[in-house]
């Protein structure tokens, strides 16, 4: 019998969960290292020995390498410990969030300015028609 | 006798930060959020308490996932503002009560809460942006700080009425403390904000009015709300408001006194990709 995620049917959204965390963790904890300027300075002089450091799959090593943070997240990051990797990078969190969006940082800055995303057409799978794919942006989308 | 004589319920996002630290309160952006901020902080220059129980979540800066706790106390007597990957906020350190938290451990954790308790751990944007939303860029901070960590980051978080029942305990707890001291609580985070993925960016106005009136109304019947509610309509990241609900638990009207005075509500989007709210309540007791 599994266990019960009423949060699986809101699109463009993965929840954290200890499923996600199991999945995450050494994925997460390289990225909370972030969070020393020490470690910033020798992820950003070698990225791939930095991560070879950490028993991460393939799979998490290369959606950091391509700050695909939509993967990142679907393969048990969490925001606001990978946000760190955008922090490493000089962004803020305008910038990192909007990346996984339809929209580049400018248009989604402005997007807040004029009040936000709706939540209509946004709280069930069914609203959207890609199905609300996580792992994809929302160009595809209705 | 310690009293909680107030509860402060605020936004802690790391921009509003920025905005004190970087003198840019008055920009075009950042003004209208300050502007709404200015009766508060009116407030809060007449009614400094001795010691605030500061209600926040950590975001990957004092805990990692090799220890998860549920509700965490921090008991020392300083805590250093944390380097959260874009290097420290200039502020003051965090000063503690170790007297009272220790007072408030052993009875809440007599009380049935199964409290960690934490020393000599940084504390990040979530509790520090609330002291800067009330106390600006003081060279200490007014008044000493018991953080009160809640995990809303690692799902399954603490139930709605589980937040607001700690807060009753918590009460129960002040009121058994010995020494004269004015005691405030503060819930932090929200309103309406997600942070990931598609759905990045949403906000819901009408759902955070909601909020607040129920708030400051009704609460119990506030603390029945579903965490997929929270989520649904309130985004991935305004789960953080039910940590208000410790907040309002610990007013004395829950345990059958006087309601509570509103003094302050404030409430405009954006602040960088959250809906800002704040509201103040006085104890009717």
């Amino acid at each position: 019998m599994g266990l019960d995620k009423p949060y699986l049917d809101i699109p463009g959204t993965t929840i954290f969960d200890t499923d996600q965390a199991a999945m995450g963790y050494h994925l997460n904890m390289f990225a909370m290292s972030l969070k020393d300027e020490e470690n910033r300075e020798k992820f950003k002089a070698d990225e791939n020995a930095y991560l070879d450091q950490w028993p991460m799959t393939e799979d998490q090593k290369q959606a950091v390498r391509d700050r695909d943070f939509n993967r990142i997240l679907a393969l048990g990051g969490n925001i606001y410990y990978c946000a760190k990797i955008g922090a490493t990078d000089g962004l803020n969190y305008v910038q990192i969030v909007s990346s996984m969006t339809e929209n580049n940082a400018d248009d989604h800055r402005q997007m807040m300015i004029d009040g936000g995303r709706s939540p209509e057409g946004n709280r069930y799978l069914h609203e959207w028609k890609d199905g609300g794919d996580p792992t994809t942006k929302k160009e595809s989308r209705s | 006798m310690a009293k909680i004589s107030a509860s402060v319920y605020t936004s802690h996002v790391p921009l509003i930060g920025v905005a004190v630290d970087k003198g840019l309160t008055q920009d075009d952006y950042f003004k209208p959020l300050f502007d709404g901020y200015e009766p508060g902080r009116e407030w809060a220059a007449e009614n400094t308490p001795d010691v605030v129980i500061l209600v926040f979540n950590d975001h990957a800066n004092a805990f990692g996932l090799d220890i998860v706790p549920t509700f965490a106390l921090g008991m020392s007597e300083t805590f250093e503002p944390a380097d959260e990957g874009w290097g420290s906020r200039p502020v003051p350190t965090v000063m503690g009560h170790p007297a009272l938290a220790a007072h408030i451990a052993h009875s809440v954790i007599r009380d049935d809460f199964d409290l960690t308790l934490v020393n000599n751990i940084p504390v990040d944007h979530g509790c520090t942006v609330p002291l800067s939303v009330m106390y600006d860029q003081p060279d200490e901070w007014p008044c000493k700080v018991i953080p009160l960590f809640i995990n809303v980051v690692q799902y399954p978080i603490p139930s709605g009425k589980r937040c607001l029942e700690l807060g009753k305990a918590i009460r129960r707890a002040v009121d058994t403390f010995d020494e004269d001291l004015n005691v405030q609580i503060w819930g932090t985070g929200g309103m309406s904000h997600q942070l990931q993925g598609q759905r990045a960016g949403l906000i819901n106005p009408e759902w955070d009015h909601a909020f607040f009136d129920r708030m400051v109304a009704d609460p119990e019947d506030l603390a029945t709300m579903e965490h997929v509610e929270y989520v649904r309509e309130g985004g991935s990241e305004g789960i953080e408001l039910v940590m208000w609900l410790v907040a309002r638990g610990a007013m004395s009207d829950v345990a059958g006194g006087p309601a509570p005075t509103e003094v302050h509500r404030h409430y405009h989007v954006p602040a960088s990709n959250t809906a800002a709210g704040q509201l103040i309540l006085e104890d009717g007791s």
